[in-house]
C-alpha cells in the first residue's frame, strides 16, 4: 500500500507540479500493464481524473488548486455515482459530462466550495433519482445515445447524439485513436490492418490470419479469461465458423467466465460482472467483429445480469445465469431449428428440386428433417471460392443420403432451369427487410427471381436486428486477402501481391439482399414476407 | 347439430339470401351449430365446430369459408372463457358469434364507402367475373352522381359476368361485356381495374376467380392502377409461392374433387395473383397496400 500513499500524497501536492505526477503515475501504469497485472479500480480512476485535469489546467489556470483538491472529495463520490450510473445503463461518459459543469462553477467566497457541490450532488441525486423511478428501465440503447449536457429533466427534449459504430470508421484517425485509448485502458493489444485496401471499403478493417492478437498478449494473461483467449483464437482463424455456432460457443465462454468469477469486496455482482465482460467482449471483436447473432447474445446476458437482486447469494445467482443461458440456447436456436422445420416442410413437395448455397446450420436441418418425413426431393449445393463451405454442406446432406449436385456460382444461370425453389440461410434480418448473409447470396436471389424460381429465406427471429442497411458497402467485414491466392500447377501468380502497389485484393465476407428478391421468409413465429420483419420486431419488443 | 342438418341448413341460407357472401352464410350455420350443440366440454365443442368447418368446406370449396369460419372460431374464443358452467361460457361464446356476424355483413358497406371516391367521373373501369363487393362499390358511385362505363370479362366456363352485366344494366350504368381473351386488346381504354377476391392470402396476394392473374399482369404492363375489394373475413393463412403451391381443395370445385380421378386433367377454378401486380386493397379494415395485409393478419391472427 506504500505506492497508493505515494500516489496520494502527489494529488495533494500537484498544485505545484501536476505534470511530474502524471508522469510518473504514467510510469507505474505502463509498469503494471507490462507485468500484466490488472489496474485496481483507484488507479484507473486517477488516469481518467488526470487525463481531465491535464484539458481543465489548459483551460483556467484560476482556480487550479480548489478544483484538484474538489476533485479528491469527489473521487469518493465519484465511484459512488459510477454504480448509480451502471444501475441506469448510461455510459461512463456521462459522468463526466456531469462534472464539468459542476466543477466549472466559481461559488462565491461566503459558502466553502465544497459545501455548495454537495448540495449540488445532493439535488442531481435527487433528480435522477425521480427520473430513474418515472422512467423505469427504459431501453439500453436510447439512453447509450443520448446523454445529457445540461440537465437532468426528463420533461425537456434531449439532443439525441448518434454515434457510428467505430468498426467502419477505420479510415477515420480520430476514430483509431479513440479506440486505441480505449483498448489501452482495458488492456488489449490493438490489431493491426494488414495489405493494401480497395478504396470502397478503406473504412473497414482487414486483418491477416497469420497475424493472431495472442502473439501480443504474454501468456498467461490475467486480464482477459482463458477461455475467452481461446474462443477469440478460434474465431479469428476460422476454427469455428457460423452464425449459430459462434453464438453458442459465446455463450459457452460466457458461463466458464461465470463459473470461475468471484464478487471482489464491496462489490456487487450485477454492476461488476458486467463491466469485467466489456474488456472481453472488446477483445473477440478485435479477434473478428462480432455478428448480429453475438450482438443480440450479449445483450440478453447483460440484461440477465444486471437483474440480479441484490440480496440473492453468489453461488444462487451463478446457478440461475447458468439456467437462463441454457434456456436462451434451447429456445432461441435449437427449438427455433424445429419450429421452422415444422413450417418449411409444407413447402417441400415431392419431385422439388432444391438449391441451396454454402453452409447454413439451420438449412441442412430442414432438408435432414424433410428427408426422414419421407418428402422426394433432390438438393443442388452451389458453393463458392474462397471458403468453399459448400462442401460441408455437401458431406452431412450426402451421408444422410439425400441425391445432391454440386456446382460452383459460376454455373447458376445454368441449373436455375431446373430448379423448383431456393432454400437460403441468413447471418441477420435488418429493420427494413433486407437480408443479410454469405457473399453470393444476393446473386443467387437475383438470378432466381429472373427465372421466376421462388427464394425462401430461413432466419430465427434471434437474429432480427434493428439496423437499417440498403447496400453492401457501409458495414461489412473483409477477411484475410491471403486467401485469395491459389497454387496451381506449382505457380503462384499473387504471391506477391503486396509489392504491387495498385493492386488491391478484396474478399469480402457479407452482402445484402433487397427484400424484393425475397419470396417468404421462414421464421419460428410462421412465414412472413420480408417486409413484415419490422412488425415482428415491435411484437418481440412488446413482449420483452 | 348432425352432419345433414348442417348441410342443409347451409344451402337453404345460400338459397335464401343470395345477396349474402357465402362466408356469411357458413358463419350463420356455424353460430346455429353452436347453438344447438349438446358438447359437455369447451374442447369438445371446439372440435366439433372445427369438424363442422371441415364438412362445409367440403360443400362449397371456395377459401372463403374456410376463412370466415377459422376467424369465427378464433374471434369467439378469443374472450376469456373462465367461467366454471358449459352454459354460461357458450352463452359468452354465441354471444360473440352474433357480434361477428354483425360486424362482417356491415364489412360489404365500409368498402363501398372507401373505395367508391376512387372511381372518377368518366372513368372506364374493367372487372372481372361477378363480385357482389365490386357491385356495391358501383352502386354507391352510380349513387354519387359519377358517369363511367364498365367492361366485364364473360368469364368461362361458367359465364357469371353475365349476371353482373344484367345487375349493372338494371343500375343504368353502360356495360360492355368482352371476351376473357379480350382482356389485353382492352386494357389501354381503360383507366382502372377493380376486382373482388375470394381469399386474401399472407403475402398480400389474393385468390379469385380464373383469369384474374391474366388481367392483373396486363395491367402491370400497361401502368393502369388494379384494386382489389375485400372483406376481412376473406383473410386466410396461406403462403402460396406460384400458381402449383394453391392447395387443391380450393382450386377445383367440390364435386369436382370427389368424381375426378385425375385432377391434372381437370380445369382450375381460381388463381393467384402475387402481391407484386396489386396497387391496393380496400377492406373493411381500410385501406392496404398489400405489404401491409401481413401486418394485419399477424394482428388478427395472433
Amino acid at each position: 500500500m506504500a505506492e497508493d500513499d505515494g500516489a496520494a500524497s502527489q494529488r495533494l501536492n500537484s498544485g505545484a507540479g501536476v505534470i511530474d505526477g502524471e508522469s510518473e503515475d504514467k510510469a507505474n501504469i505502463s509498469r503494471f500493464k507490462a507485468e500484466g497485472r490488472e489496474l485496481s479500480k483507484e488507479e484507473k480512476q486517477r488516469l481518467r481524473k488526470e487525463k481531465k485535469q491535464h484539458k481543465k489546467s489548459k483551460k483556467d489556470d484560476q482556480g487550479k488548486t480548489e478544483e484538484i483538491k474538489g476533485k479528491e472529495k469527489k473521487s469518493t463520490m465519484t465511484s459512488d455515482r459510477q454504480q448509480a450510473q451502471t444501475n441506469l445503463p448510461k455510459a461512463v461518459p456521462a459522468l463526466n459530462s456531469f462534472e464539468t459543469p459542476v466543477t466549472g462553477d466559481k461559488a462565491p467566497s461566503g459558502k466553502s466550495k465544497a459545501e455548495i457541490r454537495a448540495e449540488r450532488r445532493a439535488r442531481q441525486e435527487a433528480d435522477r433519482a425521480s427520473k430513474q423511478v418515472q422512467k423505469g428501465e427504459s431501453s439500453v440503447t436510447a439512453a447509450v445515445s443520448g446523454p445529457s449536457k445540461t440537465k437532468a429533466i426528463p420533461s425537456e427534449p434531449q439532443p439525441v447524439v448518434k454515434r457510428l459504430p467505430e468498426h467502419i470508421q477505420v479510415d477515420d484517425p480520430a476514430v483509431l485513436k479513440k479506440l486505441a485509448k480505449k483498448l489501452e485502458r482495458q488492456q488489449i493489444p490493438l490489431r493491426k490492418d494488414y495489405g493494401n485496401k480497395v478504396s470502397l471499403f478503406s473504412h473497414l478493417h482487414q486483418y491477416s490470419r497469420k497475424a493472431p492478437l495472442t502473439q501480443q498478449m504474454s501468456i498467461p494473461s490475467t486480464v482477459i479469461h482463458p477461455s475467452i483467449v481461446r474462443l477469440g483464437l478460434q474465431y479469428s482463424q476460422g476454427i469455428i465458423a457460423g452464425s449459430n455456432s459462434r453464438c453458442i460457443a459465446l455463450l459457452h465462454a460466457f458461463k466458464q467466465v461465470i463459473r470461475d468469477y468471484s464478487t471482489p469486496q464491496n462489490e456487487e455482482m450485477s454492476r461488476d460482472l458486467v463491466n469485467k465482460l466489456k474488456p472481453y467482449i472488446s477483445f473477440l471483436n478485435q479477434c473478428r467483429p462480432l455478428s448480429a447473432s453475438m450482438g443480440n447474445a450479449i445483450k440478453f446476458i447483460k440484461k440477465e445480469i444486471s437483474n440480479i437482486p441484490s440480496n440473492s447469494r453468489e453461488e444462487e445467482a451463478k446457478v440461475q445465469l447458468h439456467e437462463s443461458i441454457d434456456k436462451y440456447i434451447e429456445v432461441k436456436i435449437h427449438l427455433a431449428a424445429k419450429a421452422i422445420s415444422k413450417y418449411a416442410i409444407e413447402k417441400i413437395s415431392d419431385g422439388d428440386v432444391i438449391l441451396v448455397y454454402g453452409c447454413s446450420s439451420l438449412v441442412n436441418y430442414i432438408l435432414c428433417d424433410a428427408y426422414e418425413k419421407k418428402r422426394k426431393f433432390r438438393v443442388i449445393v452451389v458453393d463458392s471460392r474462397p471458403r468453399l463451405e459448400g462442401r460441408e454442406s455437401l458431406r452431412r446432406l450426402v451421408r444422410k443420403g439425400i441425391h445432391c449436385t454440386y456446382v460452383l456460382i459460376t454455373a447458376i444461370s445454368y441449373i436455375l432451369p431446373e430448379v423448383s425453389k431456393v432454400f437460403l440461410g441468413a447471418h441477420a434480418l435488418l429493420a427494413n427487410g433486407y437480408v443479410m448473409s454469405r457473399v453470393g447470396t444476393s446473386q443467387i436471389a437475383l438470378l432466381a427471381k429472373a427465372f421466376n424460381v421462388p427464394v425462401l429465406v430461413c432466419c430465427e427471429t434471434y437474429k432480427f436486428c434493428e439496423r437499417v442497411q440498403t447496400d453492401s458497402f457501409v458495414s461489412n467485414e473483409l477477411d484475410d486477402p491471403d486467401d485469395l491466392i491459389v497454387t496451381k500447377r506449382g505457380e503462384t501468380p499473387l504471391e506477391n501481391w503486396l509489392e504491387v502497389s495498385h493492386l488491391h485484393l478484396l474478399n469480402l465476407v457479407y452482402d445484402v439482399t433487397p427484400p424484393d428478391f425475397v419470396d417468404l421468409v421462414i421464421t419460428d413465429l410462421g412465414m412472413i414476407p420480408c417486409t413484415s420483419v419490422p412488425v415482428v420486431l415491435r411484437v418481440k419488443n412488446v413482449d420483452q | 347439430m348432425n352432419d345433414e342438418e348442417l348441410v342443409a341448413y347451409f344451402k337453404t341460407q345460400m338459397q335464401e339470401n343470395p345477396d349474402v357472401a357465402s362466408a356469411v352464410a357458413a358463419i350463420r350455420t356455424l353460430l346455429e351449430f353452436l347453438k344447438r350443440d349438446k358438447g359437455e366440454t369447451l374442447l369438445g365443442l371446439r372440435e366439433n365446430l372445427t369438424k363442422a368447418i371441415v364438412k362445409l368446406t367440403s360443400v362449397d370449396s371456395s377459401v372463403a369459408v374456410s376463412s370466415g369460419g377459422e376467424l369465427f372460431l378464433r374471434f369467439i374464443s378469443l374472450t376469456s372463457l373462465e367461467h366454471p358452467d358449459l352454459s354460461q361460457c357458450k352463452k359468452v361464446m354465441i354471444e360473440r358469434g352474433e357480434l361477428f356476424l354483425k360486424k362482417i355483413s356491415l364489412s360489404r358497406n365500409k368498402v363501398a364507402k372507401l373505395c367508391h371516391t376512387f372511381i372518377k367521373d368518366g372513368a372506364k373501369i374493367l372487372t372481372h367475373s361477378s363480385s357482389r363487393v365490386v357491385l356495391r362499390v358501383l352502386e354507391k358511385a352510380a349513387a354519387a352522381k359519377k358517369r363511367f362505363t364498365v367492361y366485364v370479362t364473360e368469364s368461362q366456363p361458367d359465364c357469371t359476368g353475365l349476371n353482373m352485366a344484367d345487375a349493372l344494366r338494371k343500375l343504368h350504368v353502360p356495360v360492355i361485356v368482352i371476351l376473357d381473351a379480350a382482356v389485353g386488346y382492352v386494357m389501354e381504354k381503360v383507366d382502372l381495374v377493380i376486382v373482388g377476391a375470394e381469399g386474401v392470402v399472407e403475402s398480400g396476394g389474393i385468390i379469385n376467380k380464373i383469369g384474374t392473374y391474366q388481367m392483373a399482369v396486363c395491367s402491370k404492363a400497361h401502368n393502369k392502377p388494379f384494386y382489389v375489394v375485400a372483406e376481412s373475413f376473406k383473410f386466410v393463412r396461406l403462403f402460396p409461392l406460384n400458381q402449383q403451391d394453391v392447395p387443391d381443395k380450393f382450386k377445383y370445385k367440390a364435386d369436382t374433387l370427389k368424381k375426378s380421378n385425375n385432377l391434372a386433367e381437370e380445369h382450375p377454378m381460381i388463381d393467384y395473383t402475387p402481391p407484386s401486380l396489386i396497387t391496393l386493397l380496400f377492406t373493411d379494415l381500410g385501406v392496404l397496400t398489400p405489404s401491409a395485409v401481413s401486418d394485419e393478419l399477424i394482428k388478427l391472427y395472433l
